[in-house]
């Protein structure tokens, strides 16, 4: 787990103040350890995420949750079409590429 | 991506900083990996955009670019970056997804697999399958069917036996209880998606559309009805044959009924069943009038010379 003063060593341009004001909108949400936050590898990559949207992007701040909730649920989508075609087996997996390969030309990895 | 960082940038060789940082955030926003999860090849895009950007935004380092001094694919090594698409597909990513904290991921699922997995195909002109996915205490069961099936009035209120013949042919038998209720929805268990390796089939599921009746109207367990009476049967009582949900019955208007009478056959509305009684079916009296000859405008004429009425003195306003 990265401490808030790691995190923002380890982002370049963020500062404490940013974090703990993020932190408060909710856009970033990391587990607690004792009352402090207590971040994970996928909180600092949503992290530098929001900078770049923030701040290299000039998406302002009342719309910065308009574009993070939309990528919530872009990703939520994907994370569960995956978790659909993992729960089928390959047999299965095969039946379902074959019907779509009409509508949907998946590309070899798939 | 090839070519040189002007041409990845799409910029002139004498573009100022202003202009290369605002080539390097429009190519930026388009091409982020995170913006694009679906595009395996934004992730090389972008780090050759930012290399690039790195590259000229960098007043020394593109003076050594310009001179000859450096290469542009030996600055092409960004920083092994994590990005946050390869986090958030995974299950970690639950924590964000959309609409707040708390809650499982499946609760999502069926509005996905009601998309993904519905069934073409009408039923029987009136309504088709709409295909539907569930979850049956952590294991995957079939996908419940759903259909539509639209009845009459009366089938809905004494019940009735239909059959479906269901897009693939099988037909399904269904039992409309009595006194069913209009967007009720019935569950055959069993009659959904065959089952496929050892799951449990699915249920269909068969929401019920009840169609309007030319005069009954129906409030919970009751009847209601409006009786068109003459004004002789009215006025003079009269014995009449009223319409019932299961035939005509015989009932007696008092003398001297009126517009608006509320007369009750008890018993006569939705049938008793499962312990709750029968429900009742209530007749309002609705005078009509004909066209009086002659002798009846008389007859009017001496009646109201003899009595005051004024059937219109309630809508006087008191205040």
């Amino acid at each position: 787990m990265i401490s808030l003063q790691s995190v923002c060593a380890a982002v370049p341009g963020l500062t404490e103040d940013d974090l703990r004001r993020w932190l408060e909108h909710d856009w970033v949400r990391p587990e607690r350890q004792a009352g402090e936050p207590a971040f994970a590898e996928i909180d600092v990559a949503r992290i530098r995420l929001i900078r770049e949207l923030y701040m290299d992007f000039e998406v302002n701040e009342p719309s910065v949750p308009l574009v993070l909730s939309l990528l919530d649920q872009l990703y939520a989508t994907r994370r569960q079409l995956r978790l659909v075609l993992e729960t089928l087996d390959p047999p299965a997996r095969r039946t379902v590429a074959e019907t779509l390969a009409p509508v949907i030309p998946l590309d070899s990895e798939s | 991506m090839a070519g040189t960082p002007y041409e990845i940038l799409g910029v002139k060789k004498d573009a100022t900083a202003a202009q290369i940082k605002s080539a390097y955030l429009k190519l930026a926003k388009k091409h982020h990996p995170d913006l694009n999860p679906g595009d395996k090849r934004a992730e090389e895009r972008f780090k050759s955009i930012s290399a690039a950007h790195d590259l000229l935004s960098d007043l020394e380092k593109r003076a050594r670019y310009d001179r000859g001094e450096i290469d542009a694919t030996g600055q092409e090594r960004a920083p092994d970056r994590k990005f946050y698409r390869g986090y958030a597909e995974g299950a970690q990513g639950g924590r964000y997804r959309g609409g707040g904290q708390g809650g499982a991921d499946s609760a999502a699922f069926q509005d996905i697999f009601a998309d993904l997995f519905r069934n073409g195909g009408p039923l029987g002109g009136q309504g088709g399958p709409q295909g539907a996915g569930a979850f049956a205490g952590g294991r995957m069961r079939s996908a419940d069917q759903r259909y539509q099936l639209t009845v009459s009035f009366i089938e809905a209120a004494l019940g009735a036996a239909r059959r479906l013949t269901l897009p693939d042919g099988r037909t399904l038998d269904v039992t409309i209880p009595a006194g069913l209720e209009n967007g009720q929805v019935l569950r055959l268990r069993g009659q959904g998606e065959a089952g496929v390796n050892g799951q449990p089939a699915g249920d269909a599921l068969i929401e019920v559309d009840i169609l309007p009746h030319s005069f009954f109207r129906r409030d919970g367990d009751d009847i209601h009805l409006d009786l068109p009476v003459t004004a002789g049967e009215a006025a003079l009582g009269a014995k009449i044959a009223v319409p019932t949900l299961t035939g005509p019955v015989n009932m007696s208007i008092p003398r001297h009924s009126d517009t608006g009478r509320q007369l009750r056959l008890r018993g006569r509305g939705i049938p008793a069943r499962g312990g709750r009684p029968a429900g009742d079916l209530y007749v309002t009296l609705k005078i009509v009038l004909g066209t009086p000859d002659a002798a009846f405008e008389e007859a009017l004429k001496a009646f109201y010379e003899r009595h005051t009425i004024d059937p219109r003195k309630h809508l006087v306003e008191t205040s």
